[in-house]
């Protein structure tokens, strides 16, 4: 598919102009510039970007395709934008979310990509949040990043959402408490899933109490919902609750500021995405006596014009 | 030390059985060798596996089955493909099929296919070329 063609399919809404986009932007193509800059940013402004999170097996995947089901019943476009760990080892990914989600795909207004972490120092802001762009740049009114919550490129990435919901479920006890600390200082929502299952009111009540702790500075606690997502339980009350954050953080200008801060964000991830090969390229130029502090190294390659 | 470039590839079942455990072995041996596999799961008509190979942009697609339908179920995989305008998409086969049906298949545009008794390590180079020769054509 030709550059002319991707710009012409982006525009029409093509689902392949949209998906070969998104894959140039993310391999920071020389058309990647004009890709972004052809988007219309009233739409990208205007777009509700929902961050799901939680611990692997929480039913994220499945929480996303009732809120389509929901979403496309009101007619909105919804994009999707579904995160998997890389392998550290072989780099590779198996990428499933979307197994969940089958029964959308079909629907040309279900716009769903995976995305691996790869692994990168940077670079997984900078491709999740043009992702974001294009999809909402290409008519899509909600935006959905599915993430598992552990680890801090994931962290980062929930940090370009406009509203997170954290899910847990019952019986992941040390996961929850490794998450503690980070998400559910971001999440804005906290859902109990599963609550078909044992433990569940234990843990809903946990939550409320962790809500109650937690936040304070603009002395929102997070609200807790319980869903059945298998059954496409508790969903109309949790987009109710979205709903209610979202216009909430729009009148007090909460939802500016996480925007002006992810942009920051990715602009610093496409700035260690840009550099990283010419700092790769001048380390293979420099002699290679490998003497010395790496460190003293690596300032003096950066002094160096 | 260079960054290497990730290959995306859709791997999935259509038809009615429910046997995926050959869909996941080469699945899970892609990802090992390094590919990022987008899987879809059992019991996709062709029209959703051609849908999310366009969305997911992937380079190749993987298709398998077991109980006898590729005959049918592979070359609408390539009609599927073709008619939402991703034709070039090259589809590869593998499963429980007989010798005869590899040049049908092939006929029907299916560029390679895999009987059980194929190596691993000869899928994943057929995987890995037909993603270069996919990329060679788009740029
Ligand atoms: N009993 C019950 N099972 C559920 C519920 N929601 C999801 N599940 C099941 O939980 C399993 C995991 O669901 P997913 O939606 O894939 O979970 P996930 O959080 O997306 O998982 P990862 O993406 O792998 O981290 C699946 O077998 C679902 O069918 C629920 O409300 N109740
Ligand atoms: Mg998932």
């Amino acid at each position: 598919m030709m550059s002319e063609h991707i710009l012409k399919g982006l525009r029409d809404r093509d689902p392949r102009g949209i998906a070969r986009a998104i894959s140039l932007v993310e391999e920071n193509d020389p058309l990647a510039d004009e890709i972004l800059a052809s988007l219309d940013d009233s739409l990208v402004d205007q777009a509700m970007v929902l961050g799901i999170t939680g611990p692997p097996g929480a039913g994220k995947s499945t929480l996303t395709d009732r809120i389509l089901s929901n979403y496309r019943s009101q007619d909105k476009r919804v994009g999707v934008i579904a995160i998997d760990p890389s392998s550290p080892i072989s780099g590779g990914a198996i990428l499933g979310d979307r197994i969940r989600m089958m029964r959308h795909a079909l629907d040309q207004d279900v716009v769903v990509r995976s995305m691996a972490t790869r692994g990168r120092l940077g670079g997984l802001c900078a491709a999740a949040g043009a992702a974001v762009r294009i999809l909402a740049g290409s008519g899509c009114s909600v935006v959905i990043i599915e993430t598992v919550g552990v680890g801090q490129s994931e962290m980062d990435i929930i940090r370009l959402a406009d509203i997170t919901a954290l899910v847990l479920a019952p019986g992941m006890g040390d996961d929850i408490q490794a998450m503690k600390a980070g998400l559910l200082e971001v999440a804005d929502l906290l859902v109990v899933n599963k609550a078909d299952c044992a433990g569940a009111d234990t843990l809903a009540m946990d939550m409320e109490s962790m809500a109650r702790e937690g936040r304070g500075k603009d002395n929102n606690k997070a609200k807790v919902c319980m869903t059945v997502a298998s059954e496409g339980k508790g969903i109309d009350d949790l987009l109710a609750a979205i709903e209610t954050v979202d216009a909430s953080h729009r009148e007090s200008g909460e939802r500016r500021m996480r925007r002006d801060k992810a942009y920051d964000l990715e602009v610093l991830d496409w700035a260690l995405e840009m550099t990283k090969p010419l700092i790769i390229e001048k380390i293979e130029k420099s002699d290679h006596d490998r003497k010395g502090d790496p460190r003293l190294r690596a300032a003096k390659l950066l002094e160096q014009e | 030390m260079s960054v290497q470039k990730k290959y995306r590839v859709l791997i999935g079942k259509p038809g009615l059985d429910g046997h995926d455990r050959g869909a996941k072995f080469i699945a899970r041996a892609l990802r090992d060798a390094g590919f990022e596999v987008v899987y879809t799961g059992i019991r996709r008509t062709p029209e959703e596996i051609a849908a999310a190979a366009v969305q997911e942009d992937v380079s190749a697609v993987g298709l398998s089955s077991l109980s006898g339908a590729h005959l049918s179920l592979f070359p609408a995989v390539v009609e599927a493909l073709e008619k939402v305008g991703a034709g070039d998409i090259p589809v590869i086969g593998g499963g429980v099929i007989p010798k005869e049906d590899i040049k049908v298949l092939k006929d029907a545009g299916i560029s390679d296919v895999f009987t059980p008794g194929t190596p691993v390590g000869h899928i994943i180079a057929v995987f890995r070329s037909a993603c270069e020769l996919q990329e060679g054509r788009r740029s």
